[in-house]
């Protein structure tokens, strides 16, 4: 029963961590929809959108309530401007080229802002009462669940904005860019929403885990989880996302500790990695996925 | 004015066709091997060591590279595990008593094999899954480095690489060193700028273009994207074990993590896509940017009484790798051998402009 217990208490938090991580990769998704361009950027904003509502924070001494909201929202803008500045400018380049420069964006983003902000790692309070949650044998950690929640709301509010006149655009766009154009959408629009949800997506998984693991560089290491996440889901399914991101939480937190017994040790950093190259080699278009992708 | 092109008549194909059809690229070429040649003669042995030898190894690192993205058109983000593989399997084979010779083919194929591996599990869909599964490649090489103590020696060791052998006479001097990696760059320098020439490299500019137009007129985009992984790790894995040998001497894992892989790939586009020259004019940017930067803005801050946290000097090489990418892909994508071709195309004709 114990060993039940173990695996069920593993599997709670590494199902919360995978929320966060979806949070993350539907950004990825987004973007990728909408334009069918890979963003690379995204470990890069979620880091940005954490040192932006530090420093509303911390810096500006804003209240809470407002700190989270306004970095959240100017990570709106730093999407939205991002592909106003760099990728608007890439349409009809080879697609190495647009991967390139959002590769670019993450490294210099990723050296910025610590070079700003000072490199020391900072601690992001979001008010989340420290000791764990107790329900029968098992210890659940308040602040997963807070922000598993927290990223369930989202990624719910996420589905339904889909089902609004700005979603529906989007979706059209995604669907047959020009066909939306002939029926006057505009497709520069859609995208460049695209990329402002982007970031609020970004910004507020890099709240989450910033006050979970402090506020520096490593928070853009998240880029590769929210890659695998993607890549799992399929690319361009929301749905896909979710599936993808609670398996990959939860193998993550799984998967190291039984490992451990057989003497293989600090398996927890390659877990994304494998699930990466596993989905590329066994089910190339994720686990929803339209098949689609050219196969040359 | 110096490149003129007046008077230069090509009256046999073999003439018309040569790599360098015009007198002065030949005499600037030759005059400019003769430097790196004599290098170590009029260098002090600082700035043999610490500038001019990695300038060589990174720009045939580059050279590799740039055969798979600038020449086939494919991205790879794991360049630098490549490279581990490479230098980890020579040693281990030099330790094992192979001559050298033989233990930098070893490391070449030990690269070439593993990287094909992850290169054809990737190219059976492309573009975003190619970068991310060289991604995923990078971390999972990086991991299997550190934790299998059988090739590292243990998560915090360093690997002392044996000593320099040139048939099986010891090199132990810097100058010796140098030669030895001038020696493999001129190798692959002269490699690659034969490719283009060759159905090889024609089909891989074809693949690069339109794999489906390619497949059209009968060249195989897959076995061609595998050639060209197959080649650009090999030579990624023989200068990865140069790298070892002659610059390091003493490898852990963590000269070959990401970071490195990204700073290849700066080279690569800073440099130009599909240049043999860019990736010279490249590798010496991105190496030495840096290091002038820093002391630049070091400088700079104790000029104007400012006390810099060296924590923050060492966030400036990420920055300007980043916005070097950005900058040249948004401004100049064929990079600084772009730039250097408008200079010289200016140069053909000067100072008559309306002849071109």
């Amino acid at each position: 029963m114990d060993l039940f217990f173990e695996l069920a208490e593993l599997s709670i938090s590494g199902a919360l961590v995978g929320l966060m991580y979806t949070l993350i990769a539907l950004g990825i998704v987004l973007v990728f929809k909408a334009s069918g361009v890979a963003n690379l950027a995204q470990g890069a904003m979620a880091m940005v959108g954490a040192y932006l509502t530090w420093a509303c924070l911390t810096l500006a001494g804003a209240p809470l309530w407002v700190a989270i909201p306004l970095g959240v929202f100017a990570m709106f803008f730093v999407g939205r401007g991002i592909e106003r500045v760099a990728l608007r400018r890439m349409i009809g380049q080879p697609a190495i080229m647009v991967i390139m420069l959002t590769l670019g964006l993450e490294i210099m983003l990723r050296g910025l802002l610590p070079a700003l902000f000072g490199p020391v790692k900072k601690r992001l309070d979001i008010g989340i009462d420290a000791a764990p949650i107790i329900i029968g044998p098992m210890l659940i950690d308040r602040a997963y669940l807070v922000s598993g929640a927290v990223a369930l709301i989202l990624i719910v509010l996420a589905v339904l904005y889909f089902n609004t006149r700005q979603g529906v655009m989007l979706r059209a766009v995604s669907d047959d860019q020009p066909a939306s154009w002939s029926v006057g959408i505009s497709v520069e629009r859609a995208i460049g929403i695209s990329w402002g949800l982007a970031g609020i997506a970004a910004a507020a998984g890099g709240v989450l885990w910033g006050s979970i693991q402090g506020v520096d560089w490593t928070l853009s290491l998240l880029l590769i989880k929210a890659l695998a996440v993607a890549i799992l889901g399929g690319l361009d399914s929301i749905l896909g996302v979710l599936v993808a991101g609670l398996i990959l939480g939860v193998l993550e937190n799984v998967a190291p500790v039984y490992l451990e017994r057989f003497g293989v040790s600090g398996t927890r950093d390659v877990v994304a990695s494998l699930v990466i190259l596993a989905t590329v080699i066994f089910k190339p278009y994720g686990l929803f996925g339209r098949e689609e992708i050219e196969r040359v | 004015m110096l490149y003129r092109l007046a008077g230069i008549r090509h009256t046999t194909y073999r003439s018309a066709r040569q790599l360098f059809p015009i007198p002065f690229d030949r005499k600037l070429l030759g005059f400019v091997i003769l430097l790196g040649v004599a290098a170590p003669f009029y260098l002090s042995p600082l700035h043999l060591n610490s500038y001019l030898l990695p300038w060589v190894i990174w720009t045939t690192a580059a050279l590799g590279l740039n055969l798979l993205m600038g020449w086939a058109g494919q991205v790879h983000l794991g360049y630098a595990a490549v490279m581990a593989i490479g230098a980890y399997a020579a040693i281990h084979a030099t330790r094992f008593g192979l001559p050298l010779e033989a233990a930098l083919l070893v490391g070449g194929l030990a690269s070439s094999v593993i990287g094909l591996a992850f290169g054809a599990a990737a190219l059976r869909v492309k573009g975003l899954y190619l970068a991310v599964t060289t991604l995923a490649m990078q971390s999972i090489v990086d991991w299997t480095i550190v934790h299998v103590p059988a090739i590292s020696g243990g998560s915090q060791a360093t690997l002392q690489a044996p000593t320099l052998r040139l048939f099986g006479l010891p090199i132990e001097t810097d100058a010796g060193r140098y030669w030895y990696a001038l020696g493999l760059c001129a190798i692959v320098t002269v490699f690659l700028l034969n490719v283009s020439r060759t159905s090889f490299g024609r089909a891989l500019v074809a693949v690069r273009e339109k794999d489906f137009a390619a497949a059209i007129i009968g060249v195989s985009p897959f076995k061609f994207k595998l050639l060209a992984f197959w080649c650009s790790s090999f030579i990624g894995g023989v200068t990865g074990a140069i790298l070892a040998f002659c610059y390091y001497r003493a490898i852990t894992p963590e000269q070959f993590h990401l970071e490195v892989s990204i700073q290849v790939v700066a080279m690569v586009i800073v440099g130009g896509l599909g240049s043999v020259l860019g990736s010279y004019f490249g590798a010496g940017l991105v190496l030495l940017a840096p290091i002038f930067l820093n002391n630049w803005v070091a400088s700079l801050a104790s000029a104007l009484n400012l006390s810099l946290q060296t924590d923050v000097l060492s966030q400036i090489p990420l920055v300007l790798y980043g916005g070097l990418i950005v900058g040249f892909l948004l401004f100049e994508p064929l990079g600084l051998a772009k730039i250097y071709d408008n200079v010289r195309n200016y140069f053909l004709v000067w100072p008559f402009r309306h002849a071109r």
